[in-house]
């Protein structure tokens, strides 16, 4: 192979490690949209409080990679539904600019909060031993191969879950009709907690994948990593998980290739104005469906 | 004697000398204050920092509130005034010679920045609602970043040596102004057109109003606002980067909005001297101070407990204040509604000759 | 003379066709009124005549100016006014300014007369509110000015909607349902106040409306549509007495 295939091949594996980080956090935005069209702007620093735990864990406690991974994903799920609860639900029948606000002053809190403890970045030890593989000029490594396959694997396990198990049905009718599907018997607030839950415990794992893949966490690192998979989310369009995927994919792979050819300040400035471009131009996103307004 | 002074302060607040006169009795202290030093360097910045967040509170209630958008970009319209008027005042104002000319650059921000809000506009007439606030965001985002690759400006560094114009007196005349030109436009025919597309944009239409161009409008006044509360803050500040005018600088213009209460002028004035004042006060060395005479027994482990950790909580406590706001009063201290004085006469006149007895409703109605 | 002329007018939302070959001929200060089952594609004509769709096809002019192409606030300027199906107040608003906003094409002054607050802006601001307050006293509303228009009981949205529509000025006036859930003696009122605010204004009025006694009281003409196409046209009575409409739309029991 040419030096330049083999430097833009890993620039795509780079691309796809940090896309299915995005992906993981994009779905979260994307189903809490599509349940409650609502953005949760807390859902970035829900996966910065993961990457945190994930942090605790490995440190506090000692532990390996898997029992640190689920212990992050199920603080992270009840840390999603303890905010829903306590933050969101009085607020299901109020404007909606309300709890977009509630949304970002939960955030803000939980970044504060954090940083009330760490004042400081805080280096996260390796829990997965690293191994690098040379295919052909490519490099991988055993933590790339990880973050792919375990995102994949996540992903696939909740396309299985929305499309075909009676939980995910449930959440596909309350997104389509608020009114009539609690009179079918469907229990709408035990259905919106899963959503957050699993949500957030999605959150959780991206953190933890993240805090090993970029080993140097601090309580703002939510904010634009949050923002991204929002991004991402909206390209897909928002309330689509199939659309959240894809659109993650997209985004980090302009992410990588930016900074493959530009300087990397101009990463930011190329992802947002994409994103402007992209609603002005196709509004509902890749996948997303307009909703007609009727006079 | 409830009664009594009830219709006293009714009567009181019917007056028409009374906004004038308070103004003018507020001008007087503004001028006095540096003059005569009626107040240390500290209260001061405070007072200044309070004008300069009522103009960001008001302007971003126009289009938060009255229209009933939710904009992010009002840090990033900041940011451009702030950058405007600082590089007028350097490089291009011989401001050391003539300090008048400092107006002018603060005025220049201001235009720069509506320029701008052109630009946030044309978007809206598409897209509203969440979308719309995506596309905001985006726009502070790439101001920022897009400042931040600008080498000549300084980078991600800023701007720094600025000279510290903005003075008390200055701050509160444009603050007076801005929210009198606010109010004209909340008040005419241009301001219910804003109303009426947060109600129903389609029904807008159908009953003539040109949304298009009140949208315009609307967000040209904001940025306008927002940029010369940019450019004050730069000449006090005396460093300008583009992470001062970040999402944070937003999120606290929000906060101030809707603490206050939407669509109301008399609530962001509150809002935003509240938060201003609050977030002074919250200071561990102010409550400390504030709280001195307590005897010792009681000071000192509330001050080794709670005091001197006020720096971090405070910053727990604002956005838990804010969310608190929003569950418990989520029309904020007074949304929808404004002090009578603030709104015309004719206005109130015409709204309450129609209901002889009773108190008046929908948006005459008082503060109390 | 005709007032409002369209021919050949088609519109499709997607692959479905809401309005096939729509031809409409409206006569200064006459009182049609268009009937049809729902689905007929009857609100479709009002959104299409005012503008909030644009015509697939044809044209739809009033006078000498052609509406296809016009944004809705220009048609509404051109003194074209209508009401909803559903009621659409501004609900948060109060009746006054619910009446105010509707004369925003017809003020003059400019935004920077407006931000200055000079003469112009307050003598326009004042004739504005005494036209308004005009308006709501032959609405028997004057009383409610302040109220806002959610609190107002359904009769009274009613009559503030048409208030509204007549206070953007029109010469044509499009009613959507107005008798709509009105009972029998309700309706006969509503029959007279729209005969009545026709001679007022000067209105030519078109009017969507199921309700069969408003209809053959009232209207001078009367159009039938069904799935977008129209079936008959005429006078109350060849409409009531045209077999095709019978069997189409009075159904059954009309016939027998």
């Amino acid at each position: 192979m040419s030096e330049v295939s083999i430097y833009w091949l890993q620039q795509v594996l780079n691309a796809l490690q940090l896309s299915s980080i995005y992906a993981l956090i994009a779905l979260g935005y994307s189903m809490v949209y599509g349940i409650l069209t609502m953005i949760n702007f807390a859902h970035g620093d829900v996966f910065m409080v993961g990457a945190f735990l994930c942090f605790l864990a490995a440190t506090l406690l000692d532990l390996p990679f898997v029992p640190t991974l689920l212990l992050t994903m199920t603080g992270a799920a009840l840390l999603g539904v303890l905010i829903e609860r306590l933050a969101y639900k009085p607020l299901r029948n109020a404007p909606r600019v309300s709890a977009i606000i509630t949304a970002l002053g939960v955030g803000l809190f939980l970044e504060n909060l954090t940083l009330a403890f760490y004042p400081y970045p805080q280096n996260v030890p390796t829990l997965i031993e690293n191994i690098n593989w040379d295919l052909g000029g490519v490099s991988l490594s055993s933590l790339q191969l990880i973050i792919i396959s375990l995102s994949l694997t996540l992903m696939l396990v909740l396309d299985y879950v929305v499309q075909r198990t009676p939980v995910g049905m449930a959440m596909r009718a309350i997104s389509w009709d608020k009114t009539y599907v609690p009179l079918m018997g469907v229990p709408v607030d035990l259905i919106i907690s899963i959503t957050f839950a699993i949500g957030a415990a999605l959150a959780g794992a991206a953190g933890t994948m993240y805090a090993l893949a970029y080993p140097v966490i601090d309580p703002y690192m939510g904010i634009m990593v949050g923002w991204k998979a929002f991004i991402a989310a909206v390209v897909g369009g928002i309330g689509n998980m199939r659309g959240a995927m894809i659109g993650a994919f997209i985004l980090g792979g302009v992410e990588i290739m930016v900074v493959a050819v530009l300087p990397s300040t101009y990463r930011d400035l190329v992802v947002f104005s994409l994103l402007l471009a992209l609603i002005v131009i196709r509004p509902h996103g890749i996948l997303g469906q307009p909703r007609v307004q009727k006079v | 004697m409830r009664a009594t002074l009830g219709v006293f302060w009714d009567r009181l607040m019917e007056q028409r000398w009374l906004l004038p006169l308070l103004v003018a009795v507020g001008l007087a202290l503004a001028f006095a204050i540096p003059q005569f030093r009626l107040v240390n360097n500290y209260v001061q910045l405070v007072m200044i920092l309070a004008g300069i967040n009522i103009i960001l509170a008001t302007s971003l209630n126009l289009v938060n509130g009255y229209m009933g958008e939710f904009s992010l970009a009002h840090a990033g319209f900041m940011a451009v005034g702030a950058y405007t008027s600082v590089l007028l005042t350097l490089h291009v104002f011989p401001v050391a010679a003539y300090p008048g000319l400092f107006h002018l650059s603060v005025l220049a921000g201001g235009l720069v920045s509506a320029l701008l809000g052109l630009l946030v506009a044309i978007p809206s007439f598409k897209v509203r609602g969440d979308y719309l606030a995506i596309i905001t965001l985006a726009f502070l985002m790439i101001v920022k970043s897009a400042l931040e690759n600008i080498d000549v400006i300084g980078g991600p560094r800023g701007i720094s040596g600025i000279p510290r114009l903005t003075t008390l007196p200055l701050v509160f005349c444009w603050t007076v102004a801005l929210v009198w030109l606010l109010r004209n436009f909340v008040y005419s025919s241009f301001g219910r057109g804003v109303l009426a597309i947060r109600e129903d944009e389609i029904a807008s239409e159908l009953m003539s109003v040109d949304t298009k161009r009140v949208k315009v409008l609307a967000f040209m006044l904001s940025a306008f606002c927002a940029g010369i509360a940019g450019a004050l803050f730069a000449h006090l500040l005396q460093f300008i980067s583009p992470r001062v005018f970040d999402i944070v600088k937003t999120t606290e213009i929000l906060i101030m909005v809707y603490l206050g209460g939407i669509a109301s002028i008399g609530g962001s004035i509150i809002g935003a001297t509240l938060y201003t004042i609050l977030l002074e006060v919250l200071r561990p060395s102010t409550v400390a101070g504030l709280l001195s005479w307590l005897p010792a027994v009681v000071f000192d482990p509330l001050n080794e407990h709670f005091i001197r950790h006020l720096g971090v909580l405070r910053m727990i406590i604002m956005p838990l204040l804010l969310v608190l706001v929003m569950l418990y009063w989520p029309r904020g201290i007074m949304g929808m509604r404004d002090f009578r004085g603030f709104i015309p006469l004719r206005d109130r006149l015409a709204h309450r000759a129609a209901t002889p007895r009773g108190p008046t409703r929908n948006g005459t109605a008082d503060s109390h | 003379m005709a007032l409002l002329i369209a021919t050949k007018v088609r519109h499709h939302f997607g692959g479905l066709c809401a309005i096939n070959d729509f031809n409409l001929e409206l006569h200064q200060g006459e009182l049609m009124g268009i009937i049809g089952p729902n689905g007929a594609g009857k609100t479709t004509v009002f959104n299409l005549i005012t503008g909030v769709y644009r015509a697939s096809e044809g044209s739809i002019r009033l006078r000498e100016s052609e509406l296809v192409g016009m944004t809705p606030h220009q048609i509404t300027a051109r003194r074209i006014a209508r009401t909803f199906q559903n009621i659409r107040l501004f609900r948060d608003l109060s009746v006054l300014d619910n009446v105010r906003i509707a004369q925003y094409s017809k003020t003059r002054y400019s935004p920077l007369e407006a931000l200055l607050h000079l003469g112009r802006f307050r003598r326009e601001e004042q004739r504005i509110i005494e036209h308004s307050r005009d308006l709501l006293a032959i609405f028997k509303l004057e009383h409610l000015a302040g109220e806002t228009a959610r609190n107002l009981p359904y009769g009274s949205q009613r009559r503030l909607e048409i208030a509204r529509a007549l206070a953007t000025g029109p010469e044509l006036l499009l009613l959507d349902e107005p008798a709509a859930g009105m009972n029998p003696a309700e309706i006969d009122q509503l029959m007279d106040f729209i005969r009545w605010i026709r001679e007022q204004f000067q209105l030519t009025i078109l009017l969507i409306e199921h309700q069969m006694q408003l209809v053959m009281g009232i209207c001078e003409r009367i159009k039938v549509l069904d799935f977008g196409e129209t079936l008959a046209e005429g006078t109350p009575e060849a409409i009531r007495n045209d077999p095709w409409v019978m069997k189409a739309y009075l159904g059954a029991e009309a016939v027998g």
